[in-house]
């Protein structure tokens, strides 16, 4: 097993520019990068002979709506020789278009497209980009954090036009999410309902 | 006379028993020959991730239950860890036994489904029948120690729930005396089987770069030569301690696949038997108050254990801000989860790495050149649970 902290020195030399910072954590190496750079990054990983980072585990995004840069990527990657773990993170915009990885992983194809469903990330090149997880013709992306937990349509089979039919969500009771942190003041929504 | 050929679309699924749940399946055919295959996945997608954020991490652990519900187990043992790195808690010793003894009863669990299932796919109706009584043997194991047959929700992060009831080490342990006579009654059918190995010996081969390339795991990356396991490569809790051999495929094909899994269940019962004879005894979950629980007989008496028994239970406990991945060997593969917390008590995001999503991913690899017949075995032998492919 290469030690981690030998490792993080060789993708800082080799890296050097496109590192914006790393991090050992865990046992693990966070990579901070810039979007242009992704590929250049990854291919590096995967091929070069210190690091063998040959296998993708996954990629996913996390959603901070209230930052200015609403989306971080993150990549994950195993290299089975040395026995480490990276996690590169990356900083995207909402409507920013992001290269695709499939041509380096094969992988990524399917990781790609379940960011692209959950989060609406868009992907340049990527072979076939359609939603994955999520029903066909839905609208919206369910993972982002202003998308309603109940979602918007509810789905039932309708005994008068003897089909199955799409209706927007009615609750018998209102979705309750209780703030236990603030017992005094009263949770959030309580607040806004006294307020109008 | 030239014979005008058209290819044909075939849809394979999502009702259809050799699919192993809701698969839906665009087979392009020319004759019996798949061209092209486009799996649509999702038809079992319950948001699971989107729940888990709106949910405190004691609440959030019975979602891990119904990804790979045939060893919920496992899962639940990759979140738990997740927590107890981020807050650093100390996991009993005794806990930590108890814990890889249910993680190899999950894989004894779902190897037996999917070696005896994958029979089936390709003809074979006994190995299901005599396999599945062993399941319900194990289930039971399940249910004393938890409650529940199937959605354990048994791991807790700094432990277990509950430690085992009076005897049930004899009756795991009487259990695991038997089953390798099980275990070979099912090869009898099955290894030399002539029809068996027609069915699967040079199908759906895998070479080690492809298995690589594709992020295989489990038994799919080992079934084609790669000597990978995390409990031994990155062990986890106690999995250091025992002795237990990774069985590594040569051909990579169906059959390669089929034997190793064999192989993991007589290893899997080892590492039972040497949980059983070293069992240590103490605590089963962390004494930290602010984490876990405590005991009912407390609650009568100290205040402070009142306090936190609701305070547990409404609010939950926190989780300092962090960012996390964990990874555990479940029977299927790496099954991974990222968690971000923000320091509330639920998560802010938590991402599960489920390794039958990038497994069935090279379908369309894997059954390309192949005969119709042979979609079911190569599916089979991928060993695919909705469950987590959808979440």
């Amino acid at each position: 097993m290469q030690n981690i902290q030998d490792l993080e020195k060789i993708l800082n030399s080799q890296l050097n520019t496109k590192i914006k910072s790393s991090l050992i954590k865990h046992n693990q190496i966070y990579l901070k990068i810039d979007e242009a750079d992704l590929t250049e990054v990854i291919l590096f990983l995967k091929t070069n002979s210190k690091t063998k980072f040959r296998q993708l585990i996954d990629i996913t995004a996390v959603d901070f709506p209230e930052n200015e840069i609403r989306f971080k990527l993150v990549y994950l990657l195993l290299s089975h020789e040395f026995n480490q773990r990276i996690i590169i993170e990356m900083d995207v915009k909402e409507k920013e278009i992001v290269g695709s990885i499939t041509s380096i992983f094969p992988a990524a194809n399917w990781m790609e497209r379940e960011v692209f469903d959950m989060y609406g990330i868009d992907f340049k090149d990527h072979p076939d980009l359609r939603r994955i997880l999520t029903d066909y013709g839905f609208e919206g992306h369910p993972l982002r954090k202003d998308f309603p937990l109940t979602g918007h349509n509810e789905v039932r089979y309708s005994h008068e036009t003897k089909k199955v039919i799409y209706e927007p969500v009615k609750l018998e009771q209102n979705y309750r999410n209780f703030d236990y942190e603030s017992p005094w003041e009263g949770t959030k929504y309580i607040k806004e309902q006294t307020k109008e | 006379m030239a014979k005008e050929t058209k290819t044909l679309n075939l849809n394979f699924g999502p009702q259809h028993p050799a699919a192993h749940g809701v698969l839906r399946l665009i087979l392009q055919l020319d004759g019996e020959i798949v061209e092209k295959a486009d799996p649509h996945i999702g038809l079992l997608h319950r948001g699971t991730e989107k729940l888990i954020e709106n949910k405190t991490y004691t609440q959030a652990v019975p979602y891990f239950d119904r990804l790979d519900y045939v060893a919920p187990m496992n899962q639940e043992h990759a979140f738990a860890l997740a927590i107890e790195k981020i807050l650093k808690i100390e996991v009993p010793i005794r806990a930590q036994y108890i814990r890889v003894m249910f993680c190899e009863i999950g894989r004894i669990l779902s190897h037996i489904l999917n070696v005896t299932t994958q029979a089936m796919d390709v003809g074979a109706l006994t190995p299901t029948l005599w396999g599945f009584e062993e399941r319900e043997i194990l289930m039971g194991f399940y249910e004393k120690v938890s409650g529940s047959r199937l959605h354990a929700n048994y791991f807790r992060a700094g432990g277990v729930h509950q430690d085992l009831p009076k005897g049930l080490d004899k009756e795991i342990g009487k259990f695991c005396e038997r089953f390798p006579r099980i275990i070979n009654d099912l090869e009898l059918l099955l290894t030399d089987n002539r029809i068996f190995k027609q069915r699967n010996v040079d199908i759906g081969v895998v070479s080690k770069q492809d298995a690589l390339d594709y992020s295989f795991s489990g038994v799919m990356l080992r079934g084609s030569g790669v000597p990978w396991d995390l409990r031994k490569s990155q062990p986890y809790d106690c999995y250091e301690q025992f002795e237990f051999k990774i069985p590594v495929g040569k051909n990579g094909d169906c059959y390669d696949r089929y034997l190793c899994r064999i192989e993991e269940m007589k290893e899997s019962v080892n590492i039972i038997n040497q949980c059983l004879a070293n069992l240590p005894v103490g605590p089963i979950k962390t004494d930290d108050g602010k984490i876990s629980p405590p005991p009912k007989k407390e609650i009568k008496q100290s205040m402070e254990a009142l306090i936190h028994h609701f305070k547990l239970y409404t609010e939950g406990y926190r989780v300092d801000k962090d960012e996390i991945y964990t990874a555990v060997e479940a029977p299927k593969g790496e099954f991974g989860v990222y968690l971000i917390s923000d320091g509330s008590s639920k998560p802010y995001k938590c991402k599960i790495r489920a390794p039958g999503f990038s497994h069935l991913q090279a379908m369309d690899y894997l059954i390309k050149g192949h005969m119709l017949a042979d979609v079911p075995a190569v599916l089979g032998s991928m060993d695919i649970v909705f469950g987590e492919v959808d979440r």
